[in-house]
């Protein structure tokens, strides 16, 4: 092959004669019609304008050319190399529009055809309700605090103001665990954790504390010995009752919409005083909009505080706490509590990954 | 507890009209009172009489006890035939006639009927066909000259009343009496309130019967009167036997029935001797070990040296406080009757109660608290009943032994209810609502020139011990609904903690990975360590027992996650479901060898560090664990053909997925650890420290247990797999990388994991990244031999590396390998 720099030869400049320009015009259009697919028109295109095509190949003999003859000769390729790009150009529109209207339909495929081959799981609707509720807290400031299943007595009761021989104790059902003077068991609330929060934080303490909890209930339709709850604690300088009630209404509106809200009943616990149930107004509860059962709170009883060594005329405090088993019951309308602890896939599945 | 309304009104100063059910329930709960049940009489239609039976006839065709009874209903001589299959009845019993036409609670409807050959005209009622009690062991028969006969029995039997059942919270003794409901509606409805237990008592002359109180702080105080000359037949009056019906109990005789009605009316139990059985002087003192009692229920009852008793001569006579004994309990034949009303300490009686599973209304009301001021008023009121319906002669003397001193006065400032409730009561409210529960108050001014309230608690209060304690009694009156609802300042929050996060994020893992997380009980048997196999010293069976299990065969707390989601499996698997994946993430409870009692450390203050820390101590160890079970196939099979079995291989990819999704990589090496098939078990390590083991269970254990064939396990402690360590920090190099692959030969037993490890640390810092893409054994490799092809990706962070560098690093990464474990690059 000659370069730009070889001698002058005229005999080697055969390329550039208008011939031979048409003829490789011609066989290119010829193989570019006969190109059935676009694959097959790529595969042909170097052949005609490419590097190495005759065309592109006889454009670099110009050079050889005496002046007189270059202009000319240029015309001439260039005019070629337009016919072909020209060929290819039509041809690649016609396969285009070939596939487009006749191959793509041809591959086309039933797209309802299932493809789950490792379906997804899902998580327990108890651990995503869970998560909900701290996450509500936790947009409010509180941290969530946690603590072990098996706990020693003085933080499941005494140290909440339990009464080593009032009803209050003995009707928690408890599991006692280990030996009789263990001083061991199974927590029967997550309310040991508010002890520890406040024996190990700074003040002021914010703390949510969802937790597996147990009592000794036979497992029925609406009991179970195992169970969760999400238990709230806030202890800083001034805090009310009033506190209190905007927060669970902030809790209520953020769980079940704005229209809920939540009513206090006076009630017992011995770790608050005074103390409340409360009800939430429930906008979709079952048979229509209604109070429903939700929980307990209270303002924290002084005899907590002082048990964890809090100076009583600095803080004060508020603890609510209720359970994620019955919120989800009546949330989503489950009629069964043995659902929930059976772990059969088919109940915990449609509830996803989040609550 | 079981109370009508009607009783509850006669207390309160208070229009009849406005004593509706409606508006007590309303009031009783909004001062936090709860009311479980409110159960309206059964609403009668038509005639509903009061007749006298005047004749009857056994009927002797019937195959049950039958009679035909001509009853009055009128003053007139004519009687109406009825058939009647009850017995308790004779000749001129007062009952309560149904005649044709009535309609009786659920719509029961009267009519005339021929029945046993007899025309019956009506029907006589029981008291539950009224629905004025439980009782239908035979009709109710009216005491004489309770009414006429004629007499509009709606009228007589009070049948336009409801029953309330309040359930108060355990602080609040003293509510379960009408005395200590009506008052909670006198402050609730702001209405006066006249008091049940005020009477006349008159002084002592004498003594009533020797006592000896040798334990004075089981019994503090100890009353008792007798009443003789009793008409041991004296029928009950029917406004008294009412008033139980309706709270759920039945009438058994006259002395036995004021005790009860006194109890209800003034909540302070009584106990009533026949006194012919008595032998002696009465002492008041702990059991002696080994001694029995028969009580009043027929079970003979090995006492507790805890038990506070009742002895006369002949031993233990009654349980204090909680059931009478057999021996003198007061018959039909009783004429003369020593009543006793004693004040009992509260813990000592809910341990004997809880002791010997008798929670009788008694005991109820002893554990929680009963007003101590109340014995001689409650025996005054008893011992008159008896003298009004039963003829009773009261004895002049009393026995009236020890006193219970006041309950101590509380000091608070008079605004702190204010400042608890977040709101401005007005003036006078604190003091009014306090003397209004019964307490005596003074109002003085404090150091800090603000004015304080001492409130001295009434008899009947033992939960007025602190301010917040009054604060409570004030709200609760005014009423939480008065409460603002403001939020509090913003807490200053840092969000979850890393290892909260990292837990959700294995969560979600999990189930995008296909698992489906179930929440198992923490209770096992045994037996599963058996079942797993696990040696006799395996630290996995040092497990803590449940004492009052619900399953007796599954009474210890597991050490591992496995043993519950294995069950769940199971479940699953029974129930017909096939491919099935499941997680857990849950604490589990390691003991170790043995369990330190946990200290009783007193509440006054805060316990010192070394006593908390020894607590806490004594509070076993409890790591989180993550586990997941699998069965069945993985991939599923469909449409597009066979589907994949899971393997000991997806049990260790979800191990990785934990790991992956706390941040690190976790080494993997073969191990054998029951519960796990030996040669298919991996060992999960984060640098040296074994983490939990991942792989197929072993077959013996998946036999024992019912399982599906090969299903496969894994375990973590979660707790002890690291959460990354500072931030991430990746570079990407843009330049071109080099590729290249090396196919070694290595001994069968040499685990891939680790010629991948040599590999990477032989090629040096060019190698980007190593992957496995073939195993090979067979025709083409040595026996006991097997050719693993890696694919070596390389790259430079600077410069475009040239493939000379790269097969240096290749062949530097090859030659580790051979010197490693004798690894030959394959042709």
């Amino acid at each position: 092959m000659s370069g730009a720099n070889d001698p002058y030869d005229p005999k080697e400049v055969a390329a550039l004669a208008p011939e031979a320009l048409q003829s490789a015009v011609e066989k290119a259009r010829e193989e570019f019609a006969s190109a059935a697919d676009l694959d097959a028109l790529a595969a042909v295109k170097p052949a005609h304008l490419g590097d190495r095509s005759p065309v592109l190949s006889a454009r670099r003999e110009i050079g050889a050319l005496p002046p007189a003859a270059k202009a000319d000769a240029g015309k001439r390729v260039n005019e070629a190399r337009e016919q072909i790009q020209a060929a290819f150009d039509e041809r690649r529109e016609q396969l285009q529009a070939e596939r487009d209207s006749r191959v793509l339909r041809e591959e086309a495929v039933d797209v309802t055809l299932p493809w789950d081959r490792v379906p997804r799981g899902a998580r327990h609707p108890v651990t995503t309700l869970c998560e909900r509720v701290a996450d509500v807290f936790v947009g409010m400031g509180y941290e969530v605090a946690e603590g072990p299943e098996l706990e020693a007595e003085w933080f499941n009761f005494d140290a909440l103001n339990h009464a080593k021989h009032h009803p209050a104790r003995t009707m928690q059902d408890t599991f006692y665990v280990g030996s009789e003077s263990s001083g061991l068991v199974l927590r029967t609330h997550t309310s040991p954790v508010q002890v520890r929060a406040l024996l190990e934080r700074e003040f002021p303490v914010y703390v949510v504390v969802p937790g597996r909890t147990f009592r000794t209930d036979e497992l029925d339709a609406t009991h179970t010995p195992v169970f969760h709850q999400v238990e709230g604690l806030a202890v800083d300088k001034g805090l009310t009752m009033a506190h209190l009630r905007g927060t669970l209404d902030a809790f209520a509106r953020a769980m079940f919409g704005e229209d809920s809200s939540t009513r206090f009943r006076p009630h017992f616990f011995p770790f608050t005083e005074p103390s409340a149930e409360v009800d939430v107004w429930f906008p979709e509860k079952k048979g229509g909009p209604g109070w429903v059962e939700w929980g307990g709170c209270g303002m924290v009883n002084p005899n907590v505080l002082r048990a964890c060594g809090v100076d009583t005329d600095v803080y004060s405090g508020f603890a609510f706490g209720m359970g994620i088993e019955r919120t989800l019951m009546f949330r989503n309308g489950l009629p069964d509590m043995r659902d929930m602890v059976e772990g059969d896939v088919r109940f915990t599945l449609p509830f996803g990954t989040e609550a | 507890m079981r109370i009508p309304v009607s009783w509850l009104a006669e207390h309160l100063e208070l229009p009849e009209e406005e004593a509706t059910a409606e508006r007590f329930v309303d009031a009783l709960v909004r001062v936090g009172i709860e009311v479980e049940g409110v159960h309206e009489l059964g609403e009668v239609t038509g005639p509903l009489v009061i007749g006298r039976v005047a004749e009857m006839e056994e009927l002797t065709q019937a195959k049950k006890p039958m009679r035909y009874c001509r009853v009055e209903i009128s003053d007139d001589d004519e009687t109406r035939g009825i058939v009647c299959g009850a017995t308790n009845f004779v000749e001129g019993d007062l009952v309560v006639v149904a005649l044709p036409g009535a309609v009786l609670p659920g719509g029961f409807e009267i009519g005339a009927r021929r029945t046993y050959g007899k025309n019956s005209q009506g029907m006589i009622c029981s008291a539950r066909e009224l629905e004025l009690g439980d009782d239908h062991t035979g009709i109710m028969v009216l005491p004489s000259g309770t009414a006429e006969a004629g007499d509009d029995a709606i009228e007589v039997l009070g049948l336009n009343d409801t029953v309330l059942d309040v359930a108060p919270t355990p602080d609040r003794g003293y509510c379960l009496s009408v005395r200590g409901l009506a008052r909670e509606l006198a402050c609730a409805l702001d209405v006066p309130f006249a008091d049940p237990a005020v009477f006349d008592v008159p002084e002592a002359e004498g003594e009533a019967w020797p006592v000896r109180v040798d334990d004075p702080e089981g019994c503090p105080r100890f009353v008792v009167r007798r009443v003789s000359g009793l008409d041991a037949g004296a029928p009950t009056p029917w406004w008294m036997r009412r008033r139980l019906l309706l709270a759920g109990m039945r009438s058994i005789s006259l002395a036995v029935d004021v005790t009860n009605y006194v109890m209800l009316e003034l909540g302070h139990p009584l106990h009533a001797f026949d006194v012919s059985a008595l032998h002696d002087g009465l002492v008041i003192r702990r059991a002696k070990k080994d001694e029995t009692l028969t009580t009043l229920d027929g079970v003979q009852r090995t006492l507790d040296p805890d038990d506070v008793i009742i002895c006369d001569d002949s031993g233990p006579i009654s349980l204090a406080g909680t059931m009478g004994g057999a021996s003198t309990e007061i018959n039909e034949e009783s004429t003369d009757i020593l009543l006793e009303a004693a004040h009992w300490d509260p813990p000592s009686i809910s341990r004997t109660a809880r002791r010997h599973h008798l929670f009788s209304e008694a005991a109820k009301r002893f554990e929680r608290f009963v007003d101590p001021a109340l014995p001689a008023a409650a025996l005054e009121f008893a011992a008159r009943l008896l003298r009004q319906y039963g003829d009773g002669n009261i004895h002049p003397g009393r026995t009236d032994i020890g006193e219970v001193p006041e309950q101590p006065a509380v000091t608070m400032r008079i605004d702190l209810p204010d400042r608890v409730a977040g709101i401005y009561y007005a003036r006078g409210v604190t003091a009014r609502r306090l003397n209004q529960v019964g307490c005596r108050l003074q109002v003085a001014t404090g150091e800090s020139g603000v004015a304080e309230v001492t409130a001295t608690a009434p008899s009947w209060r033992n939960d007025l011990l602190q301010p917040a304690d009054l604060v409570e009694e004030v709200l609760r009156l005014e009423g939480y609904d008065t409460i603002p609802s403001t939020l509090p300042p913003t807490a200053p929050g840092s969000g979850l903690n890393a290892a909260q996060r990292r837990r959700r994020t294995v969560s979600r893992a999990l189930a995008e990975a296909g698992y489906v997380e179930v929440l198992p009980f923490p209770f096992v048997g045994d037996t599963v360590w058996d079942a797993f196999g696990l040696p006799g010293d395996d630290a996995r069976r040092h497990t803590v027992r449940v004492l009052n299990p619900i399953e007796s065969e599954r009474d210890k707390l597991a050490t591992m996650l496995l043993p519950g989601m294995l069950d769940a499996l199971q479940r699953n698997v029974s129930r017909g479901l096939r491919d099935v994946a499941l997680f857990h993430i849950g604490q589990v409870v390691l003991a170790g060898e043995e369990l330190a009692d946990a200290p009783d450390l007193g509440t006054a203050a805060r316990p010192s560090d070394e006593d908390l820390e020894t607590l806490m101590a004594a509070v076993p160890e409890q790591p989180v664990h993550v586990a997941a079970v699998l069965a069945g196939n993985r991939q599923r099979s469909g449409w597009w053909g066979k589907g994949e079995p899971a393997g000991w291989a997806d049990a260790v990819q979800a191990a990785r997925a934990v790991a992956s999704a706390s941040g690190i990589e976790l080494t993997v090496r073969a191990a054998e650890m029951m519960p796990w098939h030996p040669g298919r078990c991996a060992e999960l390590l984060v640098g040296e420290r074994s983490v939990g083991f991942a792989g197929e269970l072993h077959p013996t254990t998946v036999e024992a247990l019912g399982l599906p064939k090969r299903t496969c396990a894994m375990e973590l402690d979660l707790d002890a797999v690291p959460l990354r360590d500072g931030y991430a920090k990746p570079e990407v190099s843009a330049y071109p990388p080099v590729l290249q692959d090396v196919a070694l030969v290595v001994n069968a037993d040499v685990p891939a994991a680790d010629v991948a490890e040599v590999l990477r640390s032989g090629a040096g810092e060019l190698l980007e990244s190593v992957a496995l893409f073939d195993v090979y054994t067979g025709d083409q490799v040595a026996e006991g031999k097997r050719s693993l092809a890696f694919s070596l990706r390389f790259r430079a962070p600077d410069r475009t590396l040239t493939e000379h560098e790269a097969t240096e690093a290749r062949d530097a990464a090859v030659a580790a390998a051979t010197e490693k474990f004798g690894a030959k690059l394959r042709g």
